[in-house]
């Protein structure tokens, strides 16, 4: 814990006089994160049965079948066979909800259904069977390029997603660009800086020996640099993601990922 | 409890054939607090046994050494069709199961 | 009064740099005596033979919480030559005794993979159980690196 401190701490010394600058940039190339994991990472997120996250898609495969709420519809009641039916949906997500006007991401749209199409009780964030289901239509775009719009409405997003992005934070006065903009490839104690896209969520981390969300992601990060975790699902958060969504540029879907 | 067990499609009588098991289970160690500062109990699988058409084959036991959603492979002789059955409990005494069929050609 | 203190602080220096030693040493060989104990109940007093025993893990783990292994040991698996059962011990964990694997009648080879958890870089040590009622062991050093950030997520 201390070494932790100490490398985090090093680094934050470092970088603190670096002025950052607010313009949105990718990072070039377009490094997945999987590439600055270990072997031992990469083996498990490659090996369909021995991915632990896997277990989680098992459940998300389930509920897609299980009928719930009032309506006593299931998911494939509407939307029939996920593995064609929901094919590339998710490498359009978040994105403007048409009925609200607003951001939306996956998960949303999940609990979308739920609510309007199931009549059914919304379902907690980081639970397993939202983080199941979120990861079973993920799943189905796996491997496709994301391709989000930050046009017209969402644009507005896009750019506080942003802000929050260059924004110093936390005790540490670190900003997510100090270490994910300007310092991919460097290491940071034990490990090497990966580019932080979100690609490979909800994924399953080894440090929390379970699977997890995006936003739960962004929590690590933020109590990292003992700044103020926001619940999942918080409209910062959902910015964010539309951001970091099209810093991703073309890289692939990895979900389920795994991470160490 | 999701579980899964991955055996080989196409055995033959005589092959020596892998059978993986992947178990959804926290494999808590007792040295972890939740988010009051409770300590929570430890609760691992601690038995697991796989059982060929009734014959057992492979037995684990395990401790909190072993990783959260514990995952074990080994290899079993290909005999008749059939079932493969694995059966576990954790320290608080739930039990779970799972089963496969088998197939094997010759 | 100045070469006191320095005589002193020499002294002190001196007796820190023997005592630190002593320490570790006195650590390692508590440790070795309860990792003997452990061997012990797994042997019954048989004398453990290194060799035969095959034990793949990688050098350096991403992360204690989950590393692969495979423990494959070298026999026939015939009723009359076959592995008993194969024992991990991972010494620096708080609960040493890892698992411990038998095999049945229908066990085809002698091998295992699974993925176990490391408190901090120490010798994993895997022992078969043979039944001619020999024991063979492998030993491999693992480090484990600590991830950078601090996660209260």
């Amino acid at each position: 814990m201390s070494l932790r401190r100490l490398s985090l701490g090093l680094f934050a010394a470092l970088v603190a006089g670096t002025a950052v600058a607010q313009t949105a940039v990718r990072p070039a190339p377009l490094k997945s994160g999987i590439e600055f994991t270990g072997a031992e990472v990469r083996a498990l997120q490659n090996d369909e049965f021995a991915n632990p996250a896997m277990l989680w898609v098992l459940r998300g495969t389930a509920l897609w079948t299980q009928p719930a709420g009032k309506d006593n519809r299931s998911c494939a009641s509407c939307h029939g066979d996920a593995t064609t039916g929901m094919k590339s949906v998710a490498t359009h997500y978040p994105q403007i909800d048409k009925s609200s006007g607003s951001l939306i991401n996956l998960e949303g749209r999940i609990q979308q259904c739920r609510e309007r199409r199931q009549n059914a009780s919304p379902l907690k964030y980081e639970s397993e069977e939202l983080l199941g289901l979120t990861a079973f239509v993920r799943m189905q775009s796996r491997g496709m390029p994301l391709a989000i719009s930050i046009d017209g409405p969402a644009r507005a997003y896009f750019e506080r997603g942003r802000d929050f992005y260059y924004k110093r934070v936390g005790q540490m006065n670190l900003a997510c660009a100090h270490c994910h903009q300007d310092n991919w490839g460097k290491k940071l104690g034990p490990e090497i800086i990966s580019q932080g896209h979100g690609n490979p969520y909800p994924g399953y981390r080894l440090e929390w020996q379970t699977m997890g969300s995006l936003h739960r992601r962004f929590r690590s990060c933020l109590s990292g640099v003992r700044a103020e975790m926001l619940p999942q699902g918080a409209p910062e958060y959902l910015d964010l993601e539309l951001y970091l969504a099209w810093r991703s540029g073309n890289l692939p879907v990895e979900t389920p990922g795994v991470r160490r | 409890m999701a579980a899964r067990i991955a055996v080989p499609a196409n055995a033959r009588r005589g092959d020596n054939i892998e059978i993986r098991v992947a178990i959804q289970h926290p494999m808590e160690t007792g040295y972890r607090t939740d988010d009051n500062g409770t300590a929570i109990p430890k609760n691992v699988i601690n038995k697991l046994a796989c059982r060929y058409n009734g014959v057992e084959v492979f037995r684990a036991e395990m401790g909190s050494g072993i990783s959260a959603n514990p995952y074990l492979s080994f290899f079993i002789v290909a005999g008749s069709s059939g079932e493969l059955r694995f059966d576990w409990v954790d320290d608080s005494g739930v039990a779970g199961s799972e089963r496969a069929a088998i197939l094997v050609a010759g | 009064m100045k070469s006191f203190f320095k005589r002193r602080l020499v002294l002190a220096r001196l007796a820190a740099l023997f005592a630190l030693p002593l320490l570790t040493l006195r650590r390692a060989h508590a440790q070795s005596e309860a990792l003997d104990a452990m061997v012990a109940k797994i042997t019954g007093g048989a004398p453990l033979r290194s060799g035969r025993v095959k034990l793949e893990i990688p050098v350096l783990a991403d992360n204690g919480n989950s590393v692969s292994l495979r423990v494959a040991v070298d026999s026939p698996m015939t009723p009359a030559s076959y592995v008993k059962s194969i024992h991990l011990i991972a010494p620096k964990n708080p609960r040493p005794n890892v698992a411990a694997f038998f095999f049945g009648v229908g066990a085809g080879r002698a091998q295992i993979s699974t993925r176990i958890r490391l408190s901090g870089s120490q010798g994993v040590l895997a022992i078969a159980a043979l039944s001619d009622g020999s024991f063979w062991s492998a030993t491999a050093e693992v480090a484990v690196t600590v991830s950078a950030c601090w996660d209260a997520s």
